[in-house]
């Protein structure tokens, strides 16, 4: 279900590095959470994005919900497609439906974030 | 699941989108047992009944309801309220979960008639039956005939063979029923219910598709359209406001707004640009704030975003160009007739 070559944050938000880029998505018990999302706004190609931060946010039927970054960095590109297909994030959200790509500016943030032996536990707390 | 006035209520059962369709398209179920009731009996029952609201209840026959408001002396929004006439001296009250506690003492308050004010919640269930399907679906579990309760009116007669009191009412602008029975028996009849939609494709619906679904249907929603700061008059609910009837609490304040003129009114709207308006969002008139969202969504049915909010009067006729701030960027919308959905009959 959560991959394991992911990080993740308690705000539900998913990166996998590759290299200096991170590629940022919301989680499967996000999109669940949050139902049929209908809207997704992120930041332009170039944009800052600071750890712990708003980057964008989705939105459901019933609620808008911000997206915090899970790292510092600068965006390099965003998911255009999910402008006229916002249920991709419903879909497959650890896929298809990922946000942003972001040049991580301080790399050793990952480290801080949960892995996803860690991050099944925190869910399974929750719930 | 979330808390809704200490009642554990379900947003969505299989999602807001699905089940708002399968309301609209065949049946839908929802269990709405957080609804108050209070009973004002007693033989000057109808004066009560008909002082205290503002629709003309001396007008209903027996088995007949109708939606209407119950107000403060400043003409604002107590609560809004279905009455149904049970017998010349009995009226039952359907109100919002959130406000059974003030609508009870405000009944009581201005009770100078020889009538008792029941609080009656804890005596009912209810659960709502809405859409096309709905009726084929009761009818297996009731000997009453359906097709004979026309359009807000209601029958006493038993449901899955328990008294249930079957009210051809709702608030999802769609065909359907609500039905009233003791708590205990709730359980058996949703599931039976259930079964008895199952060749229909009935869904459980929660209070997502709820909001959807009257939104649509632009029926008000307390807290959001109506509160005690609003009247009917602003509300766009001067229907439910009979001036003939005689006294009724708020009338004075009421006739004041009127003779003054109604400066705000509710209007409908549906967003040009990107974006979603959401309740509290600002509304403005080329480019100023000018009024509030009260409520917006995504409209399932038809594919647009759409949204309520109160603007100056001189604006509040459809087809002005108006803009919604969303994230602090004006986004264009336009004013539009309501409501957004009307079912064929």
């Amino acid at each position: 279900m959560y991959p394991e070559n992911f990080r993740y944050t308690k705000e539900h938000e998913w990166i996998l590095v590759e290299g200096d880029t991170g590629t940022i998505g919301i989680t499967d018990h996000a999109q669940e959470e949050l139902g049929d999302i209908v809207y997704v706004d992120v930041p332009k190609v170039g944009a800052r994005v600071e750890r712990g931060k708003s980057l964008g946010s989705v939105e459901s039927v019933k609620a808008v919900s911000d997206v915090y970054s899970p790292v510092g960095g600068e965006v390099t590109a965003v998911n255009e497609t999910l402008a006229d297909a916002p249920e991709t994030l419903n879909r497959d959200p650890h896929g298809a439906g990922w946000l942003v790509k972001v040049r991580l500016s301080a790399p050793a943030e990952i480290l801080e974030l949960m892995t996803a032996a860690d991050y099944r536990k925190y869910v399974e707390a929750e719930k | 699941m979330v808390d809704f006035g200490g009642w554990d209520m379900p947003v969505q059962y299989s999602g807001v989108i699905d089940e708002h369709r399968t309301v609209r398209n065949a049946v839908g179920i929802f269990d709405v047992s957080h609804m108050g009731e209070i009973e004002i009996r007693g033989p000057e029952a109808a004066r009560l009944a008909n002082f205290a609201t503002t629709n003309d209840a001396g007008k209903l026959t027996i088995g007949q309801a109708h939606y209407s408001g119950l107000l403060y002396d400043h003409g604002g929004f107590v609560d809004d309220i279905l009455v149904h006439k049970v017998a010349d001296d009995h009226f039952f009250l359907c109100v919002n979960a959130a406000n059974q506690e003030k609508d009870f003492e405000r009944i009581r308050s201005i009770n100078r008639f020889d009538a008792q004010v029941e609080f009656a919640s804890e005596r009912y269930a209810q659960i709502a039956i809405q859409g096309p399907k709905a009726r084929a679906t009761v009818q297996k579990l009731t000997t009453v005939d359906l097709a004979a309760i026309r359009y807000y009116w209601f029958a006493d007669g038993a449901v899955c063979g328990v008294p249930a009191r079957i009210a051809h009412t709702g608030y999802t602008g769609e065909d359907g029923f609500e039905i009233y029975v003791a708590p205990a028996e709730a359980e058996r009849v949703w599931a039976e219910a259930t079964l008895a939609g199952a060749e229909f494709g009935i869904k459980p619906c929660g209070l997502g598709a709820r909001n959807t679904l009257r939104l649509e249907s632009a029926m008000a929603l307390y807290g959001h359209e109506i509160d005690a700061s609003i009247s009917p008059l602003e509300a766009g609910l001067g229907w439910i406001v009979k001036w003939d009837k005689g006294d009724f609490a708020g009338r004075e304040a009421l006739l004041r707004q009127r003779e003054a003129g109604v400066k705000r009114q509710l209007a409908g709207f549906e967003m040009r640009g990107r974006g979603i308006a959401r309740e509290g969002y600002e509304a403005l008139i080329d480019g100023a704030p000018a009024g509030w969202v009260t409520s917006g969504s995504p409209s399932p049915t038809l594919n647009k975003n759409i949204g309520l909010c109160y603007l100056p009067v001189e604006h509040a006729q459809p087809g002005r160009a108006i803009q919604v701030t969303i994230r602090n960027q004006p986004v264009d919308a336009v004013t539009v007739e309501t409501p957004f959905y009307k079912r064929a009959k």
